[in-house]
C-alpha cells in the first residue's frame, strides 16, 4: 500500500530490524500439517490495526468456517515492518525452508510488489488483500497473484468519480510526497477531468514526518476548491481530517475526499471530527446480513473486539476461496503447482460472507461491488463502530479498471 | 490584494501565525530537553515517548476516570513526571559518571519500550480526543480563520516557557540548580541535596514534555508514534539553539516554527528538511549553537 520508511533514527532502525523478522506465532488447525498459510503484514507500525493480527484471525475464521476439509491447515504470521527487504527475506525463508504454500495480506505497495516476484519465482500462491498498487494486476501481474480487496484505480474511481458527479467539480490535493500518493493523485485527477471537473492545485507534503497539516489546509482553502482530496493514508489522513475540522473548513461547505480511509481511521478520529467524510471501501461490517454474520463470528478473536476492516475481510475471503480450490484439486497437486491453484481459483466463482458472489479475472483482479460511504453524524450513530451509511454502490463490472487497460501480459487483447 | 513574493499577503500572515503555533510545541519540548541536558548532562531520548504518554494519560483520564481536559493539564504532567522520577532513580542516576553516549542509549531504549507497550495495548491508529468545550470555535481574523484552541496553545506555551525561565534565572532554587551545573561537589558541600535536586529536575523536564502532550492531544492524532515524529525536529531545535541553553531553545523553537511554516508555502516538499539544513549550517559556523557557550 505505502512505501513507509520508519523514522530516520539509525539506531532505531537497527534495533527494530533485529526484532520483527521472526514469525510471531503459530497455530495448528489440526494436528499434522498439509497446507501452510503465511500471513505477512505490519504487526508493529502504522498499519497494524487495519491489517496486523486481525488479518490472521480472519484467516483462521475462514478455516473454521470450512469445517472438515479432509486435510490440515497451519497458519503462521510475520511482521514485514513495511520494508521490502525485510518482507522479501521472510517470504524466501517461508517458501524455501518452511513449506509455506500461500502468502496472504501484505500491505505497503513496495513490499507487495517485491513479494509478488518471489512467489512467482517459487511457483506458490499469493493473495494480496491490503496492498494498493494497481500494478499488481497491471504491468507487474503474475499467474501466481490474486489481488483481492481494492486498488488505487478503484479508490480513485469510487471517491473521485462519485464526488465530481455529486457537484464537487473543483479540487485541491494534499498529497503524500512519495510513489503511492503521486499515483493516487494522478489516477484521481484522470477521473475528475473525465467527469468534467478541474484540479485547481496541489501540495506535496513530506512523508513521513509531517504532523501539522494546518498550513496545507489553509492553502487548500485559499484555492476556493469545493473538494480537498487527501492522497495520503493512515496517520496523515487522520491528522488532515482532525485539523480540517478544527479550522472549520468542513463546516463551511468544503468537502474532504479521503482517497484511502479504513474504518479504523474513522474510529481513531471519532465521529465528531470525521462526520460527512466520503470514502470508498469494498467491505463494511454492517452492510448486510452476511457481513454481520461474519463479523459476529470473527469478532471474539479480533484485537480489541473490533469488527474486521476491508483489508482483513479480504484475508478471510481470499483464504476461504483458496482452500476451496485446494480441496477441489487435491492437496498434493495444490502444493506442487501454485499457478495451477490460481488458475483453478479463477475458474471457480467466489462466494463468501464478506464480498458476496464474485469472480477473479485472468489478470488476477478479484471483482466485486464497491461502495461509496459517508461517515455518519454523531447523532445518527446507534453505537460503537456504527459509522457508515451507503451513498452509492458501484456495480462490480464498473468498480475496477477494465481488463484490457492494465497492460497485463496475461491478458490477450 | 497585496502580494509578497507572489503569495497573497493574507495567506502569508496566516502561515506566519501557524508557524508560530507549531513553534510553541517545539519550544515546550526543547525547553524540557534543555533543562535536562543543562543539569544532568543526559540527552533524554525518552522525551518523545514522554510527550506521547502525556497525550495518552489525558485520554485515559477522560475515558476511565471521566476527568476532562483541565484536569489532564494538571494531572498528566504530575503522573508522567512521577514515572520520570522513577526512571531517573532506578536507571539514569547510575550513568552520570559515564560518557554521554550511555545515557543516550539508555533513554533511547526506554523510549522504544514505552512506545512498544502503548502500541500493544492501544493499537497503532490512535484514539480520539476532543477540544474542550470552552476552547471550541474560531476567530475570524480577516486574513484567516484562527481556531480558539490554537491561540490558547501559543499563550499557554509562552507562559510555561516564561515561568520556567523565571524559576531558573530569578529564584534561589534556580540559583542552586545553575550552581550545581557548574560544580556539583561544591554545592553539595554547602548542604544542598544535589542528587534529589537532579531527580526533581528530570521529573520537571519530563512533566514539561507531558504538558506539551496534553496540549497536542486535541489537534494531533493520539497514537504511540506521535512523539517519535516530533522528537527528531526538537533535537535539531536544541542543537541549533545551543545544548542546555534555555532561552536559546525557546527562541529557536518559535523561530524555526516560523521558518518551517514559510517553507510550507514556498517549497512544501522541503518543509521537513529545512530545519536540518539550518542545523547543518549552524553547526558549521557556530558549533556551540546560536545561544550556546563555546
Amino acid at each position: 500500500m505505502i512505501d513507509t520508511t520508519r523514522r530516520g533514527l539509525l539506531m532505531g532502525t537497527a534495533a527494530a530490524a533485529s526484532f520483527g523478522a521472526l514469525p510471531l506465532s503459530q497455530a495448528r488447525a489440526q494436528a499434522g500439517t498439509a497446507i501452510k498459510i503465511g500471513v505477512l503484514n505490519d504487526q508493529s507500525g502504522l498499519y497494524r490495526d487495519l491489517s496486523g493480527p486481525g488479518s490472521t484471525a480472519c484467516v483462521r475464521q475462514a478455516i473454521a468456517d470450512l469445517g472438515q476439509l479432509g486435510f490440515n491447515v497451519e497458519v503462521i504470521q510475520a511482521d514485514h515492518q513495511n520494508k521490502p527487504d525485510v518482507g522479501s527475506n521472510i517470504v524466501r525463508q517461508w517458501l524455501d525452508r518452511d513449506g509455506v504454500d500461500l502468502v496472504i495480506d501484505v500491505p505497503t505497495s513496495s513490499v507487495a510488489l517485491a513479494v509478488a516476484g518471489i512467489v512467482r519465482e517459487k511457483n506458490k500462491v499469493y493473495i494480496n488483500s491490503t496492498g494498493a498498487s494497481s500494478d499488481l494486476t497491471g504491468s507487474q501481474c503474475s499467474p501466481n497473484t490474486v489481488h483481492w480487496t481494492y486498488d488505487t484505480w478503484m479508490l480513485a474511481n469510487g471517491t473521485g468519480g462519485a464526488m465530481v458527479r455529486a457537484g464537487g467539480d473543483t479540487w485541491f490535493f494534499i498529497t503524500a510526497d512519495y510513489a503511492f500518493g503521486h499515483a493516487l493523485e494522478r489516477d484521481t485527477t484522470n477521473f475528475i477531468r473525465a467527469n468534467g471537473g478541474r484540479v485547481l492545485g496541489s501540495v506535496r507534503t513530506p512523508f513521513p514526518g509531517t504532523t501539522d497539516f494546518s498550513s496545507f489546509l489553509v492553502q487548500a482553502q485559499a484555492s476556493r476548491a469545493k473538494v480537498i482530496g487527501l492522497a495520503n493514508a493512515g496517520g496523515d489522513t487522520i491528522n488532515c481530517i482532525k485539523q480540517a475540522a478544527e479550522f472549520g473548513i468542513t463546516r463551511r461547505g468544503v468537502r474532504l475526499a479521503g482517497l484511502l480511509v479504513f474504518i479504523t481511521d474513522v474510529h481513531a478520529l471519532g465521529l465528531q471530527a470525521a462526520q460527512g467524510l466520503a470514502l470508498t471501501e469494498s467491505f463494511y461490517w454492517d452492510l448486510n446480513d452476511r457481513t454481520r454474520a461474519l463479523t459476529t463470528r470473527v469478532r471474539p478473536s479480533m484485537p480489541a473486539n473490533a469488527p474486521p476492516t476491508m483489508a482483513q475481510a479480504g484475508c478471510y475471503a481470499g483464504a476461504l476461496h483458496y482452500l476451496k480450490a485446494v480441496k477441489d484439486m487435491g492437496v498434493a497437486a495444490a502444493k506442487a503447482d501454485g499457478a495451477a491453484v490460481v488458475a483453478r481459483m479463477k475458474a471457480m466463482p467466489t462466494n463468501d460472507d464478506a464480498f458476496g458472489e464474485g469472480v477473479i479475472r485472468p489478470d488476477g483482479r478479484k471483482i466485486h461491488p464497491v461502495y461509496l460511504f459517508e461517515v455518519k453524524k454523531p447523532e445518527e450513530s446507534r453505537g460503537a463502530w456504527d459509522y457508515y451509511k451507503v451513498l452509492q454502490t458501484v456495480p462490480a463490472d464498473q468498480a475496477f479498471r477494465p481488463l484490457n487497460e492494465g497492460g497485463c501480459s496475461l491478458v490477450r487483447s | 490584494m497585496d502580494e509578497i513574493f507572489g503569495i497573497p499577503a493574507p495567506l502569508l500572515f496566516g502561515q506566519l501565525l501557524l508557524g508560530l503555533i507549531n513553534g510553541a510545541f517545539y519550544a515546550m519540548l526543547s525547553l524540557g530537553l534543555a533543562v535536562i541536558f543543562g543539569l544532568l548532562n543526559i540527552i533524554n531520548f525518552t522525551h518523545g515517548s514522554q510527550f506521547m504518554m502525556g497525550a495518552f494519560v489525558a485520554w485515559m483520564l477522560l475515558a476511565w476516570a471521566g476527568l476532562g481536559y483541565w484536569w489532564a493539564l494538571l494531572l498528566a504532567p504530575l503522573i508522567v513526571g512521577a514515572t520520570g522520577v522513577i526512571i531517573e532513580r532506578l536507571m539514569i542516576s547510575r550513568l552520570y559518571k559515564l560518557d554521554h553516549l550511555y545515557g543516550l542509549l539508555l533513554t533511547f531504549g526506554i523510549g522504544l519500550m514505552i512506545e512498544g507497550v502503548f502500541r500493544n495495548e492501544f493499537g497503532s491508529s490512535g484514539l480520539p480526543y476532543r477540544i474542550p468545550n470552552e476552547l471550541q470555535g474560531a476567530w475570524d481574523l480577516g486574513f484567516m480563520f484562527m481556531p480558539v484552541y490554537r491561540g490558547w496553545v501559543v499563550v499557554f506555551a509562552l507562559a510555561c516557557c516564561l515561568a520556567t525561565w523565571l524559576v531558573i534565572e530569578k529564584t534561589r532554587l534556580g540559583a542552586y540548580l545553575r550552581a550545581a551545573t557548574e560544580n556539583a561537589a561544591l554545592v553539595q558541600a554547602f548542604g544542598v541535596n544535589v542528587p534529589r535536586m537532579i531527580t526533581l529536575t528530570y521529573g520537571a523536564g519530563v512533566a514539561l514534555a507531558a504538558l506539551a502532550g496534553v496540549l497536542a492531544a486535541p489537534i494531533y492524532s493520539v497514537n504511540p508514534q506521535m512523539g517519535t515524529n516530533l522528537i527528531i525536529i526538537v533535537f535539531a531545535v536544541v542543537v541549533i539553539g545551543g545544548m542546555g541553553s534555555i532561552l536559546g531553545s525557546v527562541i529557536t523553537g518559535f523561530g524555526l516554527g516560523i521558518v518551517e511554516g514559510m517553507t510550507k508555502v514556498f517549497w512544501p516538499e522541503a518543509s521537513s528538511t529545512v530545519i536540518f539544513v539550518i542545523m547543518a549550517i549552524v553547526l558549521l559556523t557556530r558549533p556551540a549553537g546560536l545561544f550556546g557557550r563555546a
